[in-house]
C-alpha cells in the first residue's frame, strides 16, 4: 500500500473506511455515499486552513453522520423513529470498531463490487466506483471526462438509484456469484485505467491522473485478494503499461509507436515492480487474460531496442490470449506478431475473417494494422489506401494526425 | 464516446417539436400527435436521468442565421444559412453513451427520424492510443 504525505491522498485512502462504516450504521448506501461526499468537500475547504484533525478518520465520519443525519430531518416524510436512532447513536460508536468488526480491505472491495453492480452500464460503475471507492469528486470526474458537472452528478444519483432497485445490497456476494462479479470489477479498473493511458494533454497538478487512481485502486484490490491471479495479473499490466507513458507522446501532443519510443525514458521502477508482479503469479496461478496480457507487455519493456523484441514468445502468448479472449482486438495485436515473426503474409491472412464483418471493417484500427502489414511487405500504394482509410474513420485527433502522417509517408517517393 | 445527434426537419412553419409542422406531422391523428409529442418527452427525459445529455438546443428558424466570411481581412455577414437546402437542422443533441449502438437506438427515438431523417456523428476525442 503506498503511503501518501498529502491531505487529498490521505482522505481518498479513507473514503471507502468512512462510507464502510457510515453504511453499515444507516443502512442506505445511496444516501451514506452522499453524506460521504459531502464530508470529503468539507475536508477539502476546511483541512488546509485549519490543519488536519488528529483522528482524519473520526473527523469524516462525524461529519458524514452529520449531514446525513440533517439530510433526514429536514426530509419529513423520513420515518421518525431512524432519525431518533441516529440522533442518538454516538459518534464513538461509529469509530470505534463494531462488534462484528471487518478489516478496512473488506470494505473496500464490498464498496468496489457494490459499485460495479451488474445492473449499471460501464460509464455508470466507473462515475460511482471512483466516486465512492476513489473518493474524487463529483467536479474532478467530470473533468476527467471532459463531461458537464450536472451530467456525471445524474449518472451517479442513476446508478444508485439503479443499485437500490436491483436489491444491491453493501455486503459481499454471494459466493457462487463472485468470479463474474469480480471480472466486472477488473473491467471497470481496466477501463478506468485506459481513459487515463489515452490521455495526451499535459499533466494539470490540480487534476488526478486516472491511471494513477486505477492503479491504486487496483493496489488495493490486490491487497485484499493476493491469491487472485487476475487481479495481480491486471495490477502487473497497469504498471508494465504506466511505465512507457513518458514516452508514448511527444510534447505537442503527438503520439510516438511503441518501435520509436525513447526507451530510457521508460520507468524502470514500475517495469521492476510489473516484471516480479507477473513473473511471480505466473508460477502459481491459474492463467487468465491480464496475466497474458500483463506477460506480454513485460516482454516489450524487458527489451533494450525494438529490434531486441522476443516476438516468437509475444507470439506465443497472443495464442494463448486468443484462446482466452477471442476478439477482433486481440486478432488484430496477433496478427501483427505473426507478422513480426513469419511475415507479412502470414499477419495480412489472419485479418481476412475481421474484413467480413462489417463493423470491424469500419473500425480504423483493422486498416491502420492493414496499412502496417502492406507497408512491411513493400506494397506501399496498398499500404496508403489503407492508412488513409484509417485515418478517416479515426475517432480521435492524435490517432487520426498519426495515421495522416504514415499516409502521407507512403505517398512519398 | 459522444456523438452528435442532428435532427433535420423540412416544417411548413418554424416551431418545436419541429415535427409536428412538417406536412406528414399535421395530417396526424389527435392520438399519434399525443404519442409522438410523449415519445420525445419520454426521451429527452430519459437522457437527463441516465447522465447521457451533455447538451441540447432547440434551434431558431433559418431565417435569424447570419453567415459569416472572411476576405481579404474583413469580414462579410450575410443573412441566411450557409448551406441553401429544404431539409434544415431543426435541433442538435451531444449524447455520451457507452457504445455506438445506444447512440443510434437514441437517434431512432426522435420523431423527425419518421418523417426525415437524424444524422449521429462521432466527436472526436482528444486522447488517443499509440499503435
Amino acid at each position: 500500500m503506498t503511503t501518501n504525505n498529502n491531505a487529498e491522498d490521505l482522505w481518498r485512502d479513507l473514503t471507502p473506511q468512512v462510507l464502510g462504516a457510515i453504511v453499515r450504521r444507516y443502512g442506505d448506501f445511496g444516501i451514506a455515499e452522499d453524506a460521504v461526499q459531502e464530508a470529503l468537500l468539507a475536508a477539502a475547504t476546511q483541512w488546509p486552513k485549519q490543519g488536519r484533525p488528529d483522528n482524519p478518520k473520526a473527523w469524516l465520519i462525524t461529519v458524514a453522520s452529520r449531514r446525513l443525519v440533517d439530510q433526514r430531518r429536514s426530509d419529513q416524510a423520513r420515518d421518525r423513529r431512524e432519525v431518533d436512532v441516529a440522533l442518538k447513536a454516538p459518534t464513538d460508536e461509529l469509530v470505534a470498531p463494531a462488534a462484528d468488526a471487518v478489516d478496512d480491505g473488506d470494505d473496500t472491495m464490498t464498496l468496489l463490487l457494490l459499485c460495479c453492480h451488474p445492473a449499471l452500464t460501464p460509464p455508470s460503475q466507473i462515475a460511482l466506483t471512483l466516486r465512492a471507492v476513489g473518493g474524487l469528486t463529483t467536479a474532478q470526474i467530470a473533468r476527467a471526462f471532459l463531461l458537464p458537472e450536472a451530467t456525471l452528478a445524474q449518472r451517479i444519483s442513476r446508478a444508485k438509484a439503479s443499485i437500490r432497485k436491483a436489491g444491491g445490497r453493501f455486503e459481499l456476494p454471494p459466493p457462487p456469484e463472485r468470479p463474474d462479479r469480480m471480472r466486472a470489477v477488473l473491467h471497470v479498473l481496466y477501463l478506468i485505467f485506459n481513459e487515463g493511458y489515452a490521455a495526451t494533454e499535459g499533466p494539470d497538478l490540480h487534476d488526478v491522473h486516472l491511471t494513477r487512481e486505477a492503479i491504486r485502486l487496483t493496489r488495493q484490490a490486490h491487497a485484499f485478494l493476493p491469491r487472485d491471479g487476475e487481479v495481480a495479473g491486471l495490477l502487473a499490466l497497469m504498471l508494465l503499461t504506466e511505465a512507457r507513458r513518458p514516452a508514448r507522446a511527444r510534447p505537442d501532443g503527438a503520439l510516438v509507436p511503441l518501435a520509436e519510443q525513447d526507451r530510457s525514458r521508460w520507468d524502470q521502477e514500475f517495469i521492476a515492480e510489473g516484471v516480479e508482479l507477473i513473473t511471480g503469479t505466473l508460477t502459481w496461478a491459474p492463467l487468465g487474460p491480464y496475466q497474458l496480457q500483463a506477460a506480454i507487455v513485460a516482454v516489450h519493456d524487458e527489451a533494450g531496442s525494438a529490434e531486441g523484441t522476443d516476438w516468437q514468445q509475444i507470439l506465443g502468448l497472443y495464442q494463448l490470449l486468443e484462446r482466452f479472449t477471442p476478439g477482433p482486438m486481440v486478432r488484430l495485436s496477433h496478427a501483427v506478431a505473426a507478422a513480426m515473426v513469419h511475415g507479412p503474409d502470414d499477419g495480412l491472412a489472419m485479418l481476412r475473417s475481421l474484413e467480413d464483418d462489417s463493423r470491424m471493417n469500419r473500425h480504423h484500427r483493422l486498416h491502420a494494422v492493414r496499412g502496417h502489414l502492406l507497408e512491411m511487405a513493400g506494397d506501399r500504394d496498398a499500404a496508403y489506401d489503407e492508412y488513409d482509410l484509417a485515418a478517416r474513420l479515426a475517432t480521435s485527433i492524435p490517432e487520426q494526425n498519426y495515421l495522416r502522417g504514415k499516409a502521407d509517408d507512403c505517398a512519398r517517393e | 464516446m459522444k456523438y452528435l445527434i442532428l435532427i433535420y426537419s423540412r416544417p411548413e412553419t418554424w416551431g418545436h417539436p419541429s415535427f409536428l409542422r412538417t406536412t406528414e406531422g399535421q395530417t396526424l391523428s389527435e392520438s399519434e400527435r399525443t404519442r409522438l409529442t410523449g415519445q420525445l418527452e419520454e426521451l429527452i427525459t430519459e437522457l437527463h436521468e441516465s447522465g447521457e445529455i451533455v447538451a441540447g438546443a432547440a434551434l431558431a428558424d433559418p431565417l435569424n442565421s447570419r453567415t459569416v466570411r472572411v476576405r481579404e481581412d474583413a469580414a462579410i455577414v450575410t443573412d441566411g444559412p450557409y448551406v441553401e437546402a429544404k431539409e434544415q437542422m431543426a435541433g442538435l443533441f451531444i449524447v455520451d453513451c457507452a457504445t455506438p449502438e445506444r447512440a443510434e437506438q437514441i437517434a431512432g427515438r426522435f420523431p423527425e427520424a419518421r418523417f426525415s431523417a437524424v444524422e449521429v456523428r462521432p466527436v472526436m476525442e482528444s486522447s488517443g492510443e499509440e499503435m
